[in-house]
C-alpha cells in the first residue's frame, strides 16, 4: 500500500520560523502541493515580499527571488516580461501589498501581468511587532493603535479583493481562509484555479488568505481562529470576486 | 558603417539594441523621455521588451526581476527618477545582478529644472542607494563616446554583477551628432546558469538559486559586504579610464573636468594656447573608479601650480579630485548649475586669474 499523505516535493526540510497557531505553514503547504500537481516546479519562480514571509524560500525548494517592501509585482513583472514561459508567483502579506506596495499590486494587476499573487491578510503588521494595517480592524489594538483603530483619523481598512475586482482588467480575484478543515479545501482548490490561470497564459490571479496572528493580537490560537471566524470574515468575506469570462 | 545624425537619447536606445539589450523598462522624465519614445517603435522590430512602469520605483524593480531572471536589461531616466530607483540599486547591487542605469541629468535638488546638470555627481559616486554599495560609473562627453561607453556597460554589468551607470547630462541626451556605431562588442561568456533564477528546467539543475540580499547572520554579511568590497577594487585595478588633453607641454593650470563641460573646456584651452598659455585637462571616463593616477601624475608635474575642477554642480568632483591631490598643489572649483553652462570665456578668465595669483 502506497503512501496517501506526503510532504510536498517542493517544500524543504526546514522547520519554519512562524509563530505557533499562524497560518502562514497551512499556505505555504496548500501552494506547495499546487506545484507539484502541476509539475510546474522547476519552472517556477517565486517571489519573496519584506514580512513573516521573508524568508519563504527557505521552505520552498524551487527558484526565488527577495523583493523589497510591496516591489514583489514590479520584480514578478520583470520576470514574465523577459521570461514569459516562467511560472511566477508573489507571496505577500498585508502591510506589504496594501500599505507600502499598493502601487504596484494595482498597476500589475491593471496591466493584466501573467502571474500569481498569494496575499495573506492577517490584519496586523506581523514580523515588525504588531503595528497598525491598512487591514486593521475598527477599534482593533495594535502597538501603533494602542487605544484602537481610529477610523475618523486612518480610515476604514482596505478591502484588497474588492478594490482590485474593481479594475475592468480580466482577472481571477478570489478571497479565501484557511482557518479550519472546511476552508482549506475551497483555499486549496482557489490557489490551484490561480496557477492554471496564469500557465493558460490568462490572467493575472490574486488569492487573499485571511490568516491569523495570535503573537501580534496578543491572543491563544484557539482564540485567534474564534476572532477570525467572528469578526475578520464578517468584514473580509470569503468568496470569488472576479472571475475571467 | 556611416557616420548617422542622431539625438542623444535615440542613440543611447540603439547602442543598447546593439549591444545585445533587448529589455527595457522604463518612466518618462525630461530631458531623456525620447530615449523611450524610440524604443517603443524599435523593440518590436527586434523581438524586444519595451515597458513602461507607473513609477521609477516600480522601474527599478521590473529591472531587478528581470536581471535576476537572467535577463539583459536597461532602463534610462533623469536625476529624480534616478533617486526613486536608487531603492532598487542598492537592493541589486546587494543581490550581485548585471543591470544598466543611464542618468540623463537634469539640475536639481528636488525638481530643480530641467536643464543640463551635473548635480548628480555624489549620488551616482557616493551615495547612489543605503549600505555598502557602489556603481561603476561611466561619464560620456559625446553622442559618439555616450553609444560606445552604453555597448561596454552591459559586459562591464555581467562581468561584475553589479549595476553599471552612464552619467550623462542633459546636454548628451538633447543634442544631434553623427554617431557610428561599432560592430556588436564581444560579451564575456556568461555564467547566469551560476546564480540567476531562471528555472532549473531551463539550466537542467536539480539545484534552485536564490537572488536575495537578505543576511541576518552579521558574520555572513560582514563577508558580503568584503566581497564586495573586493570587487570594488577590481573595478579600480581593471576598469578606470580616462582621456588626456594637452598635458605634453609645460602647463602652470590643470583641469579636470567630464562629460560636455570638459569639451567647454578643450575649447577654453585650444584659445589659451592660441595665446601661448599652456593648460592641461585629464577628463575622467570612470567617476567611479575615479581616475586616481592619471589625474596625480598629471599634477606632480613640475610646471604645474593650480588645479581646477571645471563642473556643471556646485563643487562635487573638486572632493575627489583634492583627495587625489593630497594638497601637493592648491585645488579649487569653478563651475555652475542649473542649466546655465560656463562659457569658455569665463574658464579662460579664471585660468588667467588664477595664473596672475589673483582671485
Amino acid at each position: 500500500m502506497g503512501k496517501t499523505f506526503k510532504k510536498p516535493d517542493v517544500l524543504t526540510d526546514a522547520y519554519t520560523h512562524y509563530c505557533p497557531g499562524c497560518t502562514h505553514g497551512v499556505i505555504h503547504r496548500l501552494v506547495a502541493e499546487t506545484i507539484d500537481e502541476l509539475g510546474i516546479r522547476g519552472r517556477t519562480v517565486g517571489i519573496a515580499p519584506v514580512g513573516c514571509a521573508v524568508m519563504a524560500y527557505n521552505y520552498f525548494d524551487c527558484d526565488f527571488q527577495e523583493a523589497a517592501h510591496g516591489r514583489a509585482p514590479a520584480m514578478a513583472t520583470g520576470i514574465k516580461r523577459v521570461r514569459p514561459d516562467l511560472m511566477v508567483f508573489t507571496y505577500q502579506g498585508d502591510g506589504d501589498l496594501a500599505s507600502i506596495g499598493m502601487g504596484e499590486i494595482i498597476h500589475a494587476a491593471n496591466r493584466g501581468e501573467k502571474f500569481t499573487t498569494i496575499f495573506v491578510n492577517n490584519a496586523i503588521y506581523g514580523m515588525t511587532g504588531g503595528q497598525m494595517a491598512p487591514t486593521t480592524m475598527p477599534d482593533q489594538r495594535t502597538t501603533t493603535s494602542p487605544l484602537g483603530r481610529n477610523v475618523a483619523e486612518v480610515g476604514m481598512p482596505i478591502k484588497m479583493a474588492e478594490l482590485l475586482a474593481a479594475l475592468q482588467t480580466p482577472a481571477y480575484i478570489t478571497r479565501q481562509t484557511v482557518i479550519k478543515p472546511k476552508y482549506i479545501t475551497k483555499a486549496k482548490k482557489a490557489i490551484k484555479q490561480a496557477f492554471t490561470y496564469q500557465m493558460e497564459n490568462r490572467c493575472f490571479s490574486l488569492v487573499e488568505v485571511v490568516s491569523t496572528c495570535p503573537t501580534n493580537w496578543g491572543m491563544t490560537p484557539v482564540e485567534a481562529v474564534e476572532w477570525t471566524e467572528n469578526t475578520l470574515l464578517k468584514y473580509y468575506q470569503p468568496g470569488d470576486y472576479k472571475v475571467p469570462a | 558603417m556611416a557616420k548617422i545624425l542622431m539625438k542623444g537619447n535615440e542613440a543611447i536606445g540603439e547602442a543598447a539594441i546593439r549591444a545585445g539589450c533587448l529589455n527595457y523598462f522604463a518612466y518618462p522624465i525630461t530631458p531623456q523621455s525620447e530615449v523611450a519614445e524610440y524604443l517603443v517603435r524599435r523593440m518590436p522590430e527586434v523581438g524586444g521588451v519595451f515597458l513602461q512602469g507607473e513609477s521609477e520605483v516600480a522601474v527599478g524593480y521590473m529591472l531587478f526581476g528581470a536581471a535576476g531572471a537572467g535577463a539583459r536589461v536597461f532602463t534610462t531616466s533623469s536625476s529624480p527618477g534616478i533617486s526613486l530607483m536608487s531603492e532598487a540599486i542598492s537592493y541589486i547591487a546587494g543581490a550581485q545582478c548585471p543591470a544598466v542605469f543611464v542618468n540623463i541629468m537634469r539640475g536639481g535638488p528636488g525638481l530643480g529644472g530641467i536643464l543640463p546638470s551635473q548635480g548628480d555627481y555624489f549620488q551616482a559616486t557616493k551615495g547612489i542607494g543605503h549600505g555598502d554599495c557602489r556603481l561603476l560609473v561611466m561619464a560620456p562627453a559625446s553622442v559618439q563616446e555616450a553609444v560606445e561607453m552604453v555597448m561596454m556597460a552591459f559586459p562591464l554589468a555581467e562581468k561584475y554583477r553589479n549595476p553599471v551607470m552612464i552619467l550623462g547630462d542633459g546636454l548628451i541626451g538633447q543634442m544631434m551628432e553623427p554617431v557610428e556605431f561599432p560592430d556588436h562588442l564581444k560579451t564575456e561568456p556568461s555564467n547566469k546558469d551560476a546564480w540567476a533564477s531562471n528555472g532549473m528546467d531551463h539550466r537542467g539543475s536539480k539545484t534552485r538559486n536564490l537572488v536575495k540580499s537578505l543576511f541576518l547572520d552579521p558574520v555572513q554579511l560582514n563577508d558580503n559586504n568584503l566581497a564586495l568590497k573586493a570587487k570594488y577594487e577590481r573595478m579600480r585595478a581593471e576598469d578606470v579610464r580616462s582621456a588626456a588633453y594637452n598635458i605634453d607641454g609645460d602647463y602652470p593650470v590643470l583641469l579636470v573636468s567630464y562629460g560636455t563641460m570638459s569639451r567647454v573646456c578643450r575649447t577654453a584651452i585650444d584659445m589659451l594656447k592660441d595665446e601661448g598659455i599652456e593648460v592641461g585637462m585629464i577628463r575622467p571616463q570612470t567617476l567611479f573608479p575615479f581616475p586616481e593616477k592619471a589625474v596625480a601624475d598629471a599634477a606632480a608635474k613640475p610646471s604645474c601650480r593650480h588645479v581646477l575642477s571645471i563642473e556643471m554642480s556646485m563643487g562635487q568632483m573638486v572632493e575627489d579630485v583634492d583627495r587625489c591631490i593630497r594638497g601637493r598643489v592648491p585645488v579649487e572649483w569653478y563651475g555652475k548649475c542649473g542649466g546655465d553652462i560656463p562659457t569658455p570665456e569665463e574658464i579662460i578668465s579664471v585660468v588667467k586669474a588664477r595664473i596672475a595669483g589673483k582671485e
